[in-house]
């Protein structure tokens, strides 16, 4: 962005290649999941990162307050292309939904539950749990290393699901549980200390 | 009018940053504020809108049907605004923050720790949702054919959803 070298238009013509990008999944990312949308178009179709860099920005939207799926497109457009990439990216992503739940709230009372759109829906939200299962498996096969990250991994679920302790005290509590232990098991090969 | 604005502006906000761990957070402060406290809208249309959001592309948005009740377009503006505004700004803070810290002797653990947490809340998340989606055998079907082929290829969601839509149509719309 800050770069001399690259034209006005050549800014230009990027920052509406995120903003499109990001538009195509806030379109048709129906059902939840957005996650699973966000790593196919971004990391797979585009390349425009690696799994790597997506685990890592999804863990700051998930450890910040906020819409995970918004949060982390933001980043991601600020990696892309600067500050100007990260509105684009968000905005890109939340005005389909927002313009369609606008259209919900002015039209509440003519809303009416239709047996088939209900039917469809009781297909869709078990489709969006496959994906974002699989998403996950995908992301965790990407980028956990030992038993001891399978480990914590079941932890944070066990917290959660089972313990139903709040998210943000099994965040602070696993994760500070996980670091400590990355601390004294030693840092992994080639890391810079 | 302008009250409404503001309220609107000012309780979203508010709620934005207490979305820790997920949109799903923050329903029983939404209900007592939005319901309860302002009587901006009424249980079942809480619940009826999101479900809406839920089901809506992109992240859950169902707020902005908050402000588009009570206060037409400007409503809903106002409460997008006020709603992905802050936590969107501190999530730009703190990634540039995190990128400068890279290199760190601590930073590789702290980054090696939280991944799997990360990982664990997302999956936590899923068996959540779970729980309400996968109801009888079609279900854990169609979440399982879904689960396979996305695990094997890279095929765009959005086909994977549309299929399950099929599906529920056929299974659960046709009688």
């Amino acid at each position: 962005m800050r770069s001399t070298a690259m034209s006005d238009e050549a800014t230009a013509k990027r920052l509406a290649k995120i903003f499109g990008a990001f538009l195509v999944i806030g379109a048709t990312s129906f059902g939840g999941g957005v996650i699973a949308h966000l790593r196919t178009h971004i990391v797979v179709r585009r390349g425009w990162t690696d799994d790597k860099t997506f685990i890592e920005l999804l863990t700051i939207s998930q450890t910040l307050p906020g819409l995970k799926a918004a949060n982390l497109a933001m980043l991601l457009g600020d990696r892309l292309a600067g500050t100007a990439g990260a509105v684009a990216a968000i905005a890109g992503i939340c005005l389909p939904g927002a313009a369609l739940m606008y259209l919900v709230g002015v039209m509440y009372q003519v809303e009416r539950q239709r047996p088939l759109v209900e039917a469809a829906l009781t297909g869709v939200a078990p489709a969006a749990v496959g994906l974002i299962l699989a998403t996950t498996a995908k992301l965790g096969r990407a980028s956990l290393s030992c038993i001891a990250d399978l480990m914590f991994v079941a932890l944070t679920v066990i917290c959660v699901n089972r313990l139903h302790l709040s998210v943000p005290l099994a965040l602070l509590g696993v994760g500070l549980l996980a670091i400590l232990w990355h601390v004294f098991t030693g840092a992994p090969k080639g890391q810079p200390t | 009018m302008m009250d409404d604005l503001v309220a609107l502006g000012r309780v979203f906000a508010y709620l934005s940053l207490m979305t820790l761990g997920g949109g799903i957070a923050i329903y029983p402060e939404l209900n007592k504020l939005v319901v309860d406290g302002h009587g901006w809208l009424t249980l079942p249309q809480l619940d009826y809108l999101y479900g809406v959001g839920q089901a809506a592309p992109g992240p859950n948005l169902m707020v902005v049907s908050v402000g588009a009740l009570t206060a037409g377009l400007p409503g809903a503006l106002s409460v997008l605004v006020a709603f992905v505004g802050p936590p969107a700004l501190l999530a730009l803070v703190v990634g540039r923050v995190w990128s400068k810290l890279q290199g760190r002797p601590w930073f590789v653990a702290t980054q090696r720790g939280l991944t799997p947490v990360s990982i664990g809340l997302l999956l936590a998340g899923c068996l959540t949702f779970a729980k309400g989606a996968l109801t009888g055998w079609t279900t854990v079907l169609i979440g399982a054919v879904v689960f396979f082929v996305v695990l094997r290829t890279n095929i765009n969601p959005a086909a994977m959803v549309l299929a399950g839509a099929v599906a529920g149509i056929l299974a659960f719309g046709l009688h």
